[in-house]
């Protein structure tokens, strides 16, 4: 069968929306326009009531009461709320954050804004495979630590995090400590239960699952309940932590991709682990010289990361124009510093401009995945008779020993 | 981002890629960049004893204006006079593969390229000289 060009395998950018997600919104799109917030008419109601069996298809998914998720725009305004929402509640209670330095920008981000704010924040560093360990989290812990942010599977690498015993090992050093969770690389494609993982606050984002752009929810405990202090004041909407008219279509197909994510979760999850395997072996037993980037153990199913070396990673993207993926290499930003995830991993500076992210989903197929394999042995193999490292490498010059000069 | 048509020329059929001889004395090499800055091109120059450059070879090991530039400046520098070459600004290559700011540093690497291959070449003279 001939493969559809483009193909896209960059989904923990993004994924495409499903076509049942789509059917469920489009009354909500079309007809059915109410304002949730409407209490004196039939469209209220009807979005009301659309709005609540989403609450319910995504809390099926994610463990918790339906009633604990407030809706926002997205994970980047969930995250955000999450930290500076309960740094503001409790500051009474302490100052210090401690989160991971391979976390994704919002949650970086948010903490430089509360030191700003005269927070202190401790930005743990992982092991080589990408995961941070419990004791590596509890020794963190000082007497007024109120908040820890981990995530539970990195966008970059794919590494999972040991969120269940993180947050026992924090609980266990200090009680009252809260545990903020980004589980939007993870939710849906790895089993995942707010309440058996005994976190208290929870980030997703629906275009990660299959769902619509611009809608995103944080799960906030209620028993014992945790307390945030919003940071979009108005209507009172979501019991007040989060105002604004809600999002009817999109939290609509929020619920339907939450279903479906569960639903196939078992299925799909074997199903990309055998295309991202088929990826990796192919690929190494092809080109020399590959490294996977990363814990092969304790990944996302879809993710697989691979730097080649003497390849630098923009140069291979150009080359694979018909195949959307991504690279560390950060050739386009103004810094020309690489990956910051791939750093904290130890990955050289070398290597981690040579590295590609192969994000494989639920459209993806075996066909693609051989297309795919097949167009990255001829570029690597074309791109490194064009590499003077490569040359200096089979000549036996040790990279190391040369005086570079940077600029 | 999309690149230009004449990056993408460049970097599909890059002209003179290749190596020249390290030791013949009338061989030029620079390599400029380091890999872990994401960019090494390495340009060698056959300059003849008049001072005209008579052949350039490129290999580069960067993104595709890295490239694009360094393929750029091999077509251009062959058949010019050393000192000709010398002058050549890193805004004309920007001009030429119209590349946007993010990229100037490529053109840079060029420009630097051009003028550490023909530093070795003229040290290799000085030494045969002296």
């Amino acid at each position: 069968m001939a493969v559809k060009l483009p193909i896209y395998m960059d989904n923990q950018a993004t994924t495409q929306l499903d076509p049942r997600v789509l059917e469920a919104m489009m009354p909500y799109l079309t007809t059915q326009f109410g304002n949730a917030a409407s209490r004196s008419h039939s469209f209220g109601w009807t979005a009301e009531a659309a709005v609540d069996h989403a609450r319910d298809q995504i809390a099926s998914l994610l463990g918790g009461s339906g009633k604990e998720l407030v809706f926002t725009s997205g994970a980047t305004e969930s995250i955000n709320l999450a930290l500076k929402g309960a740094a503001a509640f409790y500051k009474e209670r302490g100052k210090h954050i401690i989160t991971v330095q391979t976390e994704h920008k919002a949650t970086l981000d948010a903490c430089k804004r509360l030191e700003k704010d005269g927070y202190r924040v401790t930005y743990l560093p992982v092991e080589q495979d990408g995961r941070v360990m419990p004791k590596t989290v509890a020794d963190a812990v000082v007497e007024d630590t109120i908040l820890v942010s981990i995530m539970l599977a990195n966008n970059e690498v794919g590494s999972v995090n040991p969120i269940a015993e993180i947050a026992e090992a924090v609980k266990r050093k200090k009680k009252d400590v809260l545990i903020h969770c980004d589980a939007v690389q993870g939710v849906g494609k790895i089993p995942f239960d707010v309440e058996k993982s005994r976190v208290d606050l929870a980030s997703i984002s629906a275009h990660k699952m299959y769902g619509p752009k611009g809608v995103g929810a944080l799960w906030v405990r209620r028993k014992p309940r945790v307390r945030i202090e919003p940071i979009i004041d108005g209507g009172g909407h979501e019991r007040g932590m989060r105002s604004g008219t809600l999002n009817v279509p999109g939290i609509v197909g929020f619920g339907k991709a939450a279903e479906l994510c569960k639903a196939e979760m078992a299925e799909e999850g074997a199903r990309q682990v055998r295309m991202r395997d088929r990826l990796l072996a192919e690929i190494q037993a092809q080109i020399p010289e590959t490294y996977v980037n990363g814990s092969l153990e304790h990944r996302l199913p879809g993710n697989m990361n691979i730097s080649f070396a003497f390849v630098e990673g923009e140069g291979l993207m150009m080359a694979l124009k018909d195949v959307a993926v991504s690279s560390g290499s950060a050739c386009t930003s103004a810094s020309l510093e690489p990956s910051y995830v791939l750093r904290a991993l130890g990955v050289g500076e070398e290597l981690a401009h040579t590295s590609i992210r192969f994000g494989l989903g639920r459209f993806n197929t075996e066909e693609e995945v051989d297309y795919v394999v097949k167009l990255v042995v001829d570029k690597v193999t074309r791109l490194r008779e064009l590499s003077p490292l490569w040359e200096m490498h089979q000549e036996g010059v040790d990279l190391k020993s040369i005086e570079w000069t940077a600029h | 981002m999309p690149y230009s048509d004449k990056v993408i020329d460049h970097y599909e059929n890059p002209r003179n890629v290749g190596s020249l001889p390290k030791e013949d004395p009338n061989v030029g090499t620079g390599i400029v960049g380091a890999p872990a800055c994401g960019d090494v091109m390495k340009l060698q120059l056959k300059i003849t004893d008049e001072g005209i450059i008579e052949d350039a070879k490129f290999k580069t090991f960067g993104c595709g204006s890295a490239i694009a530039s360094s393929s750029l400046v091999t077509e251009w520098v062959k058949g010019m006079s050393v000192d000709k070459a010398m002058e050549l600004k890193n805004t004309a290559i920007v001009e030429e593969l119209n590349l946007p700011p993010v990229k100037i540093h490529c053109s840079v690497l060029a420009e630097d390229a051009i003028k550490a291959a023909i530093a070795d070449f003229k040290k290799k003279r000085a030494a045969r000289a002296g």
